[in-house]
C-alpha cells in the first residue's frame, strides 16, 4: 500500500469531501494562502477560492460564526490554529456550540468541526504545548477525535465531516510529518471504535497521539525482556470504547494508561475509575497512569523532557505494574 | 403626514401590546411562584424589536439575548411555546430544557436568545457567513445589550462583519443597565454607535422607545444589507423600566427616574400618535388590547395543561444521532 503522511492524509479528506459537498467550507488562520503552518492545508492550496478562508484573529467568532454558519445549512471547519488558543474563544465553543442542541431541545444540526495542531512540539513553550484534550471530554456536547495515524486520520476525518453533530479534532504537532500506508480506495472510521495496534498477553497500555507511537516503542524494547504489551489506541475520547479496553484487561489483567496531557484528572483518570468500576475483579495490579508532570511545559530541553512523557515512561510503568 | 397604512401602523402597536402583556403576565405568573428559573423583561423596549423586525421576512434571521420575549414574539414565535418554556413544560420551545433565556426557533430564524451577554453576535456574523455563501439575499440582525457593547465578541464580530461585508444588521438596545451597572459608568463612549467608526461600517444613534424611527432607520440598514452594501450598527436608546431580572432590588437606582421614564414608555407615545392622527381609535385600541390579553391567557393555560417532560428527556437532544454517548 502507499505511504503518505499525516497532514497529506487529513489534506486528502478534506478535499475529497469538499468536492463533494458544497456545504463545506474551512477557515482560520494562515490556511488559505499559507496551507497551514504545519503543511496540514497545502493540499488545498489554490482550490475551492471561496471555500478556504483566512481569517482574522478572533477565536470567539472563528468558533462561534461556525455555529451560525451551522444553523443556516453550512458545515463549516474551523482551524484552531494551536489548542492553546482554543481558551481564548473557549466560550464559544462551550456555551454555543456544545449546548446549542440540548438547551433548545434539539434544534438545527450543528454540523461544525473543530480541528487543529495542540501536544508539545520541541521547545514551544507554554502556550504552544498544551494538549487539552480531556476538557472536551469532560463537557458533554462534542465529539472528540484524537487520531494517531495517517489511516486514522483520514477515516476519522472523512466520518467527522458527515457527522451532524459538532467534532473536534486534535492532530499532535509532531505527527504531521510521520508516514504511514493509507488505500487509494474510500474508507470511514467509526467514533468510539478503538484499534489495537498491537496485541499482546501480558499488559495493556492504552493511550492516544503521539503516546501511541512512544508505547509502541515501549512495547519492541519489552519484548525484548519477553514482556508482551498490547496497545490500544483508543482514536476518540467521545465516545470511547470501553469494551475494547475491558476486554484487553481481562485478557492480560494489566492496566497502563498513557497520554501526553497533565496526569492529575487527565483522561486517563476517567478510564481507570471506569475499569476499576466494571472490571475490577480482571486486575492483578493497580493501574498505573503515564502523563506529564503537573506543570506548565517549560522551553528549556532538559526542562521540558523531564515534564512530558515518552516511551521510557511507558516502560518504567510496564515494568512497576507487572512488579518486575 | 405619513405614507403609512392604518394596517400597518396597528400592526405595529398590536405587536408591541403582544410584547407587553406576554410580559406583564410572566412578571405576574413569576411574582406568584409559577416559573421556575428567572426571567428578564422587555418591558419599556417593545419598539425595538416591533420596528425591526416590521422589516424581515421569514427566511431572515435573528440572534437574540437574555432579555429575548419580545425579539421572538416580533419574529413570529407562538405564546403558547414560549409560555410552555417558561414553565418547563415539554411543549415548550426547548422542550424545558432552555428555559427563558435560551429560546430558538430556527425554523422562523431565531437562532436563539443567549443567556451570555453578547453570545449572539458571533453566531450572527457566522449565518450571515453562511447566508453570502449560499448567495440568498437574506438579512441577519444581531440584537445586543450596551453590556456586551464593551465584550471581545461585539469587537471582533464588527472587525469580521466588515471585513467579509456580512449581511449583518447589530442593533444594539442600549437600555442603559448591564445588569446592575450604569451604562455611563462602564462604557468608554457616549453613543456606542461611535464605534461603528472603528469599523467602517455606518453607525447610528436613534430614539429606541420611537417605532417608526426604528423601522425607517432599520428598513435601511436591511436594504442595504440585502443588497451587497455590508453591515450596520444602530443604537437604539431605551431605559430598562424594569430591574434586571423579576426580584430585582433595584438598589442601584432611584425610584423616580424609573417614573420619569413610564412616561417616555414607548407603547403610549405610539399610541397617542395614532390617535392624533386618526388611525385608530378607541375601540380598535380596546380590542387589540382585548386580542392580547386573550392569547397569553390561552397561552398561560396550554402551558398550565401541559405535561412536564419525563425525567429521562433530560438525555435527549444532546446529538442529532445517539452513536454510542455515554451519558451515565
Amino acid at each position: 500500500m502507499r505511504e503518505i503522511t499525516f497532514a497529506e492524509a487529513l489534506g486528502e479528506a478534506m478535499l475529497e469531501e469538499m468536492e463533494r459537498d458544497p456545504t463545506i467550507f474551512t477557515y482560520g488562520e494562515d490556511i488559505a494562502k499559507q496551507g497551514g503552518i504545519f503543511g496540514q492545508y497545502k493540499s488545498l492550496l489554490g482550490k475551492f477560492k471561496d471555500r478556504v478562508i483566512d481569517t482574522p484573529i478572533s477565536e470567539e467568532v472563528i468558533y462561534g460564526s461556525a455555529l451560525g454558519a451551522a444553523l443556516v445549512g453550512m458545515r463549516p471547519v474551523v482551524e484552531f490554529h494551536f489548542a492553546d488558543f482554543i481558551f481564548t474563544g473557549i466560550t464559544s465553543i462551550v456555551n454555543q456550540i456544545m449546548k446549542f442542541k440540548h438547551m433548545t431541545g434539539g434544534q438545527g444540526k450543528i454540523r461544525v468541526v473543530l480541528r487543529g495542531p495542540d501536544g508539545v512540539a520541541k521547545s514551544a513553550a507554554a502556550q504552544h504545548s498544551e494538549s487539552i484534550e480531556t476538557i472536551f471530554m469532560h463537557i458533554p456536547g462534542i465529539f472528540v477525535v484524537i487520531p494517531s495515524t495517517p489511516y486514522d486520520m483520514k477515516g476519522l476525518l472523512k466520518t467527522a465531516l458527515r457527522c451532524d453533530d459538532p467534532v473536534i479534532i486534535f492532530e499532535h504537532k509532531m505527527l504531521y510529518k510521520i508516514k504511514g500506508p493509507v488505500p487509494e480506495e474510500e474508507y470511514f472510521i467509526p467514533f468510539g471504535k478503538a484499534d489495537i495496534k498491537r496485541e499482546g498477553k501480558d499488559v495493556t497500555v492504552v493511550a492516544t497521539s503521539r503516546m501511541v507511537h512512544e508505547s509502541l516503542k515501549a512495547a519492541e524494547e519489552l519484548e525484548k525482556e519477553g514482556i508482551d504489551v498490547e496497545v490500544i489506541d483508543l482514536r476518540t475520547l467521545v465516545p470511547w470504547d470501553k469494551e475494547c479496553v475491558i476486554n484487553s484487561v481481562k485478557k492480560t489483567h494489566h492496566l497502563v494508561i498513557a497520554h501526553e496531557t497533565w496526569k492529575r484528572a487527565g483522561w486517563g483518570a476517567e478510564v481507570a475509575a471506569t475499569v476499576q468500576e466494571m472490571a475490577f475483579d480482571y486486575l492483578d495490579a493497580p493501574i498505573i497512569r503515564v502523563g506529564a508532570k503537573n506543570v506548565h511545559i517549560a522551553f528549556s530541553p532538559p526542562l521540558q523532557d523531564y515534564i512530558v512523557p515518552d516511551y521510557k515512561s511507558v516502560i518504567d510503568a510496564v515494568r512497576r505494574v507487572l512488579n518486575v | 403626514m405619513s405614507d403609512y397604512s392604518k394596517e400597518f401602523l396597528q400592526s405595529l402597536y398590536r405587536t408591541m401590546v403582544r410584547i407587553r402583556v406576554f410580559e406583564l403576565k410572566a412578571e405576574e405568573l413569576f411574582l406568584q411562584g409559577k416559573l421556575p428559573g428567572f426571567i428578564h423583561l422587555y418591558i419599556g423596549e417593545e419598539a425595538i424589536a416591533t420596528g425591526a423586525m416590521a422589516n424581515l421576512r421569514k427566511d431572515d434571521y435573528i440572534t437574540s439575548t437574555h432579555r429575548g420575549h419580545g425579539h421572538m414574539i416580533a419574529k413570529g414565535a407562538s405564546m403558547d411555546r414560549m409560555m410552555a418554556e417558561l414553565y418547563g413544560k415539554k411543549t415548550g420551545y426547548c422542550k424545558g430544557k432552555g428555559g427563558s433565556m435560551h429560546i430558538a426557533d430556527v425554523s422562523i430564524g431565531v437562532l436563539g436568545a443567549n443567556g451570555e451577554v453578547g453570545g449572539g453576535l458571533p453566531i450572527a456574523v457566522g449565518a450571515a457567513m453562511g447566508l453570502k455563501m449560499q448567495k440568498k439575499d437574506s438579512v441577519v440582525i444581531s440584537f445586543f445589550g450596551d453590556g456586551a457593547s464593551n465584550r471581545g465578541s461585539f469587537h471582533e464580530s464588527l472587525n469580521w462583519a466588515s471585513v467579509y461585508n456580512l449581511p449583518v444588521i447589530f442593533i444594539c438596545e442600549n437600555n442603559q443597565f448591564a445588569s446592575t451597572a450604569r451604562f455611563k459608568e462602564t462604557t468608554s463612549v457616549e453613543n456606542i454607535s461611535d464605534r461603528a467608526v472603528a469599523y467602517s461600517m455606518k453607525g447610528i444613534t436613534i430614539d429606541g422607545n420611537n417605532v417608526l424611527e426604528v423601522y425607517e432607520t432599520v428598513k435601511e440598514a436591511v436594504y442595504r444589507a440585502r443588497n451587497g452594501g455590508g453591515p450596520t450598527l444602530i443604537e437604539a436608546k431605551t431605559y430598562r423600566i424594569k430591574g434586571h431580572f423579576v426580584g430585582d432590588p433595584m438598589l442601584y437606582r432611584d425610584q423616580k427616574e424609573v417614573e420619569e421614564f413610564w412616561k417616555k414608555e414607548p407603547i403610549g407615545r405610539f399610541e397617542n400618535y395614532l390617535f392624533e392622527n386618526g388611525f385608530m381609535n378607541n375601540q380598535e385600541k380596546e380590542s387589540i388590547w382585548q386580542e392580547a390579553n386573550k392569547e397569553v391567557e390561552t397561552a398561560v393555560k396550554f402551558a398550565e395543561e401541559s405535561e412536564y417532560p419525563e425525567p429521562k428527556e433530560a438525555l435527549e437532544d444532546l446529538f442529532e444521532n445517539d452513536t454510542g454517548y455515554d451519558y451515565f
